[in-house]
């Protein structure tokens, strides 16, 4: 009895230390039902076949990478609509440096870094000592960024050299680099937040900003840090994508409406808009259950404007599963 | 207090002050606008006429009524993203509705107005009941209506509008003395700015959709029916959104991309007249003039033959000052 009840007592323990976010159960249930719909409807392969499992999770490394940025960004009380250009300008001037040379690289790796550094810090700048809303800043952002884009490029510029495009394709062992990039950036994003000061920092000033500013936090500093790094997530994405891609050209932002879904995949995983709650694991959590919806109506073969509807709808619902319990209202 | 035995100004620059304090307390937008009015009206004769400046107004009513069915959600401290996707919705299935049969016209519209208020429904409910942030809810909404819209007409526009149909966006009263001529869009614009008006200002409601966006808690604590309120909002800008899609269809074609960004453009027209994101603080004709504003500054770029890739950066840059602007402005009075 007692030895059941202590060994009890650990599971719960060690359940509630690892805290795995409610959303992981939505994802759990969306696979085993989009499994089942396939067995039905389908061949039935996303049970069977391993490179279908391997890829749901490349096609979620892109959204992935940039998500866990977000979530940063978001945590913090903030919001960056400007992802979606900043994937783009990487994936042009990136592409447009290396011109298929090996030997230039490392110089575009550099700019476009630099460039998403430069972002992150005119978006941080802007809404912290500006005092512009999130939201309307980083949409001002991303206009600029559109039309220097548009301006500059107007279809596939330059390409990347074979040496890249291991980022995108080569595998170590069984395990395609992709993913073993994808691990380690959501670890980053774990650690950053919850074994530092920056992340401690972080969730105080997107709890309250007042009462951070008071507690003697340099809030300006730490919300702008936030901002430089959810660009580089998106510099990070856009690298991927141009490695994947061979090409950079400039809608592969926008296209892949990389803004609202990784605000999407963010706020499915548990992380509260409002800021100051929230993880990566729960927004990896709702990168996979993209993933999966999109193997899934593949699979099934379903019509492109449907597909559209029932990924709003499951948006909505993932939300939902969590958030209809909770006392307060909603904004 | 009783040392100010100093002699007290003068008559005149008492004067002098109350008008200086009269001008400050005019909101930022109306001098932005009409900052960059004057400049368009240099520019191009056209502005000058009565004629200009009337097909000036018909082009922007649909945004301006966009625009003040937003600032009731922005209001309560939502967003309502879905409005560009119900623009979409109304143009392709109107077509598709109408397939130049003028008869059908008064069907379509009764079609849309329902399903506004089925998708306006549908948002306030999922936000109020199953306690959605409204970013998200409507996010969902935006891809469900784009979605819903293509399957619906097959991925393609199909059908044809009628004229009869499109009258509303681009037609005018003729023979009007002294203007020549008034577009109903502006006719209907200023019959829903002053319902809207009524409701917002002048009614416990509108109490209430403030009061929510002040601060939700205290205005439930005070007896506000939270989430009848917010269900409301959602409604009203809903509707108003399918009858700026009606307008909007009016002069542009039949598009597949004819909502798309909308709902962006119009928070900016909204922030751009003063509406708070976040909720709290809002006026009807501010926000009319936030749109006004926005087109303004189409126009202008348009003007300076500046190519589309310019206009989106310069259209980025002015919206951050115009904003910065009217933050910084308001800021000082408190």
């Amino acid at each position: 009895m007692t030895t059941t009840s202590i060994s009890d007592n650990r599971f719960k323990r060690f359940m509630r230390n690892i805290n795995i976010p409610p959303v992981y159960y939505f994802l759990v249930v969306i696979f085993l039902g989009g499994g089942i719909l396939d067995q039905i409807f389908s061949d039935g392969q996303i049970f069977t076949n391993q490179a279908i499992l391997l890829n749901i999770i490349v096609r979620s490394v892109a959204l992935g990478i940039v998500a866990v940025g977000q979530t940063l960004v978001i945590v913090g009380a903030s919001i960056d609509l400007s992802v979606a250009y900043t994937i783009s300008i990487t994936a042009v001037m990136s592409s447009y440096i290396m011109q298929g040379e090996t030997k230039n690289v490392p110089l575009a790796i550099l700019v476009v870094f630099g460039i998403g550094i430069l972002i992150g810090l005119i978006n941080g700048l802007i809404i912290t000592k500006l005092k512009i809303n999130s939201f309307i800043a980083t949409l001002g952002t991303s206009l600029i960024i559109k039309g220097i884009i548009n301006a500059t490029f107007s279809n596939y510029t330059g390409s990347v050299p074979k040496s890249f495009q291991f980022f995108g394709y080569s595998t170590l062992g069984p395990i395609p680099v992709a993913i073993i990039v994808l691990i380690l950036v959501v670890f980053a994003g774990w650690f950053l937040l919850n074994r530092t000061k920056f992340g401690a920092h972080l969730y105080g000033v997107g709890g309250n900003v007042e009462v951070g500013r008071l507690s003697g936090l340099r809030t300006d500093r730490v919300l702008i840090g936030a901002h430089i790094l959810c660009s580089m997530s998106a510099v990070l994405t856009g690298l991927f994508l141009v490695s994947r891609l061979q090409s950079g050209a400039p809608w592969v932002g926008p296209d892949g409406l990389y803004d609202l879904e990784s605000i999407a995949t963010t706020v499915v995983g548990g992380t509260a808009l409002a800021g100051g709650k929230g993880g990566v694991w729960g927004t990896l959590a709702g990168v996979l259950i993209f993933g999966v919806l999109d193997t899934v109506f593949n699979q099934l073969g379903m019509n492109p404007y449907l597909k559209t509807v029932l990924r709003g709808a499951i948006i909505v619902l993932a939300v939902a599963s969590y958030t209809y319990r909770s006392k307060k209202e909603a904004a | 207090m009783t040392t100010t035995t100093l002699k007290q100004p003068s008559k005149f620059l008492q004067i002098l002050k109350t008008i200086w304090n009269g001008i400050k307390r005019v909101p930022a937008v109306y001098y932005i606008f009409f900052g960059i009015f004057i400049v368009l009206g240099l520019l191009s004769p056209t502005y000058q006429s009565a004629n200009g400046i009337m097909a000036f107004l018909r082009r922007t009513s649909p945004l301006a009524i966009l625009a003040i069915g937003e600032m009731i959600v922005l209001s309560t401290g939502g967003y309502d993203l879905s409005i560009g996707s119900i623009v979409t919705l109304v143009v392709l299935g109107s077509s598709l509705l109408l397939n130049n049969d003028p008869t059908m016209m008064p069907t379509a519209i009764w079609t849309m107005l329902a399903l506004g208020l089925l998708i306006g429904l549908v948002n306030g409910f999922v936000v109020s009941y199953l306690k959605i942030p409204s970013f998200i809810a409507t996010l969902g909404m935006m891809l469900l209506v784009k979605g819903g819209a293509l399957y619906w007409v097959g991925g393609a526009p199909r059908g044809y509008l009628t004229e009869n149909w499109r009258d509303f966006g681009r037609g005018y009263f003729e023979n009007i003395p002294l203007i020549e001529r008034f577009p109903y869009a502006l006719a209907i614009l200023l019959v829903l700015a002053l319902v809207t008006y009524f409701i917002y200002h002048r009614s416990n409601f509108g109490k209430q959709i403030l009061a929510i966006g002040d601060n939700v808690r205290a205005s439930q604590l005070s007896g506000v029916r939270v989430r009848l309120v917010r269900m409301i909002a959602f409604v009203i800008s809903s509707l108003f959104a399918v009858i700026g899609g009606i307008m909007i269809g009016g002069f542009g074609g039949v598009n597949v991309t004819i909502g798309e960004g909308l709902e962006m453009q119009t928070i900016a027209a909204c922030v751009v007249g003063g509406v708070l994101l976040g909720g709290g603080k809002g006026s009807v004709m501010n926000v009319i003039f936030g749109a006004f504003t926005m087109e303004a500054i189409f126009n202008l770029l348009n003007l300076l033959g500046l190519p589309k890739p310019y206009k989106d950066a310069v259209q980025g840059l002015i919206i951050i000052a115009a904003v910065a602007y009217v933050a910084l402005s308001t800021r000082k009075k408190k």
